[in-house]
């Protein structure tokens, strides 16, 4: 994937919409931001949210472009909306911060995680989870006789939905990748 | 053409390229590669200051003071975190300067060897960026990079953190050449909004500039337009401490400066107006006072190059990201091509709502014939000093401030050097020593209070050193003046810490140094002293002791809306309500 055709900015004047939108609902976004992949970006990020007391629900980052160098930062955050532009404008300060793209204004956009669960258990309990490991599509990646690990990915609601179903029959532990996310369309 | 040289050299080379020819600096370990090549060379001056923070305010005073990059040399671990104060400092008040920290070989960084500081982790909340450089290779890029970054944009400080390697290790120098960063931020103005905004001002009945440093950031031409756009629409202007200078205090639309310490009719005008025009300002809260009370019944148009600053506080309506310059050039375009149209009649009734405002003469105090007054001290001072248009101010942070935005009148940009955003105490001093190196010819006052100066005080050999004539004008109360008003108006007189006992003889101070030093505590010798003070060729400490309770005023105290500033006569006792106590 060549992380520089996604679409710039939503609005004709700039990346930010700067007209404003004053509200006290607090909303969920899905900000994916594209950066220059070098020492310290993801500090700079993490250190901004920390620093002027943004929310961060979910982050994730992985260097997506080997030959320019860039790395992708989906990062799923709470705030009202004036929060939101503030953060949008506040990373778009960043120097190695090239693109910022909220996808949850810029049209549809599909978002998943990827989870692994340890569950212990025996007897009926096995079969049960096994049964519903089949319903969510999640894979088997390890089995003892006393224990299985899920592999499962999909949309950070269905894996809530997946632990919460394993945790009576023995969810031991979670791990999580955090959200990735991408416009629909072309 | 590639060169081959040392990453010590390289630094002294791009500096130069760069034009730089004043850096401030203290030497140590790690840089003395670097500090080897400053002394095989005569194009770069290096001043020794005499604790890196004095360097940093110095950089920023230069910078200010000339419109270049004021550029700093330390070496690493304490060196560098003595820079932070500064680097702050530069950040808030968007002042470009570059700070070259050394560091540690790259074999030993993580090692917790000898003066060695994480100094990329712990600036990079306090820069715009900086980069730390383990290839000599990419040095010479990175330093030029730094400039771009420094000055592009909303400007900044940065800083580059270099191992003592790979200052000594050998590498390709690259001259600086059209920059090919990502890092380009627009410098127009969309012209849609731009024409929405001189429809606006055509309409409006009560309109207000409000600006701020923005526009002397962005260069002599942005204050010309400016000066150029008020008097040719009339419209009243005022300005944040920052942007003092950007049009002239002469100038017959001048209000005087905003905010917590601004002028009655400058803030009346701000509440009461239809149309806020905000150039390069940004609703700081010691402009807006209470926010859902602030400017309730205007339209909002905001310039500025950062679109963060748009939106942050206060809600925009016409809204323009853009340089100052170019955008008043385009609103100027727009509004002549339209046929230079404002409601004059409404501007009449306006002007003369703002004069009644004015005669209710805010700035007035009670004149005593036996102590001095602050405010009688600096109305002396601008007496004597307004006419000579070489004349640069800096200042310190508390009342003396206040009251030198109040009674100091500046005609141009760039000669008023002061912290805004940070507020630091002890920034003053040094910053008048940059001004002086980068205006030798020039009259430059620090106008101090005894306890801000003493912070930074040790820069006193640097001004005997390098023969700086930096004349530090000290309101000298023996209080932290300004922590003294909230007590007594939030804290019930309980004076808590607020005094200074111990104080230095100042003039005996100055003459350990080997410079002079004047006291004055007559008003009548005041004027002789002050001209003693400018006549002499030769740094001077002049302490002038003050009326020790004075209150700044007027005051919007924390919490509270423009139109319920405190004027000097009023009962200051219990003026900030428990609401407002948390706000600083």
């Amino acid at each position: 994937m060549n992380a520089l055709q996604i679409k710039k900015g939503a609005t004709k004047h700039s990346a930010y919409n700067l007209r404003p939108t004053f509200s006290e609902i607090e909303e969920r976004h899905t900000l994916a931001v594209l950066v220059e992949n070098e020492p310290g970006v993801l500090a700079r990020v993490i250190g901004l949210f920390s620093g002027r007391g943004y929310n961060i629900e979910s982050l994730t980052v992985a260097e997506v472009d080997h030959t320019g160098h860039l790395s992708r930062i989906t990062i799923v955050t709470k705030g009202t909306p004036q929060v939101i532009e503030q953060i949008k404008a506040q990373l778009g300060r960043i120097i190695p911060v090239h693109e910022v793209h909220d996808l949850t204004v810029e049209g549809p956009s599909v978002e998943r995680e990827l989870a692994m669960m340890k569950v212990v258990c025996g007897g009926d309990k096995r079969v049960e989870a096994l049964r519903l490991a089949d319903i969510f599509r999640a894979n088997v990646v390890d089995t003892t006789l006393h224990s299985f690990i899920f592999e499962l990915t999909g949309a950070p609601e269905k894996i809530d939905a997946f632990a919460d179903l394993m945790r009576p029959l023995g969810l031991s532990e979670l791990a999580r990748t955090g959200v990735a996310a991408l416009s629909r369309g072309e | 053409m590639k060169r081959e040289m040392t990453g010590a050299k390289m630094v002294v080379q791009a500096l130069k390229d760069q034009g730089v020819d004043t850096i401030f600096g203290y030497p140590g370990g790690a840089a003395l590669p670097i500090y080897d090549e400053i002394f095989q060379q005569n194009d770069i001056r290096h001043i020794l200051v005499r604790h890196e923070q004095g360097a940093v305010h110095a950089a920023e005073g230069y910078a200010r003071s000339t419109g270049k990059v004021g550029v700093v040399l330390v070496t690493s671990g304490p060196g560098a975190t003595n820079t932070v104060t500064g680097l702050t400092d530069a950040l808030l008040d968007s002042i470009p300067i570059l700070v070259i920290t050394a560091q540690v070989p790259t074999f030993l960084i993580g090692s917790d060897a000898f003066q060695e500081a994480d100094t990329v982790g712990i600036t990079r909340p306090c820069t715009k960026h900086n980069w730390l450089v383990k290839d000599t290779d990419a040095l010479s890029g990175v330093i030029h990079e730094a400039f771009h970054v420094a000055t592009h944009g909303r400007p900044g400080p940065v800083l580059i953190d270099l191992p003592k390697d790979v200052q000594f290790a050998t590498g390709n120098y690259e001259p600086p050449k059209p920059s090919t960063s990502h890092y380009q931020p627009r410098v127009k103005g969309d012209m849609e909004e731009i024409t929405e905004l001189v429809a606006a001002i055509e309409k409006a009945k009560r309109p207000v500039f409000y600006t701020g440093g923005g526009v002397i950031n962005s260069g002599p031409a942005a204050s010309q337009l400016l000066t150029e756009l008020v008097d040719a629409t009339g419209i009243p202007v005022t300005s944040t401490l920052m942007g003092l200078g950007a049009y002239p205090a002469s100038g017959k639309n001048w209000l005087g400066m905003l905010g917590m310490h601004g002028l009655y009719e400058a803030n009346l005008a701000m509440h009461g107006c239809d149309l806020m025009i905000n150039i390069g300002a940004r609703f700081d809260d010691r402009i807006t006072g209470r926010i859902d009370a602030f400017s309730p019944k205007s339209i909002k148009a905001h310039i500025d190059i950062d679109p963060s600053s748009i939106n942050k506080v206060i809600k925009t309506d016409i809204p323009i990201v853009g340089d100052v310059a170019h955008v008043l050039e385009d609103i100027l375009k727009v509004w002549k091509s339209r046929g230079r149209k404002t409601d004059a009649e409404a501007l009449v009734k306006w002007h003369r709502q703002i004069d009644e405002w004015r005669k209710v003469n805010c700035l007035a105090y009670k004149p005593s014939e036996t102590s001095i007054k602050p405010q009688y001290a600096l109305e002396r001072l601008e007496a004597l000093t307004k006419d000579r248009k070489d004349r640069f101010i800096t200042t310190e942070v508390g009342q003396h401030q206040m009251w030198a935005a109040q009674f100091l009148g500046f005609e141009q940009p760039n000669h008023w050097m002061t912290s805004g955003g940070l507020g630091t105490m002890g920034y003053g001093f040094p910053a008048s020593i940059g001004v002086q190196m980068g205006n030798p010819d020039a009259l430059v006052i620090n106008v101090a209070g005894e306890a801000s100066w003493l912070m930074n005080m040790q820069e006193m050999g640097t001004a005997v050193q390098y023969r700086l004539p930096v004349k530090q004008f000290i309101l000298n109360n023996e209080r932290l003046g300004m922590v003294r008003q909230w007590q007594e108006l939030l804290h019930g007189e309980r004076y808590s810490q607020s005094w200074s006992e111990a104080l230095p003889d100042f003039v005996k101070l100055a003459e350990a140094f080997g410079a002079k030093g004047i006291l004055c505590k007559d008003p009548k010798d005041l004027d002789d002293a002050i001209m003693e003070m400018i006549n002499h060729d030769g740094p001077v400490i002049f302490d002038c002791l003050v009326e020790k309770h004075e209150n700044c005023l007027p005051m919007i105290p924390s919490g509270k809306a423009h139109n319920e500033i405190l004027l000097g006569d009023a009962q200051t006792q219990g003026a900030i309500d428990t609401k407002g106590s948390v706000l600083v």
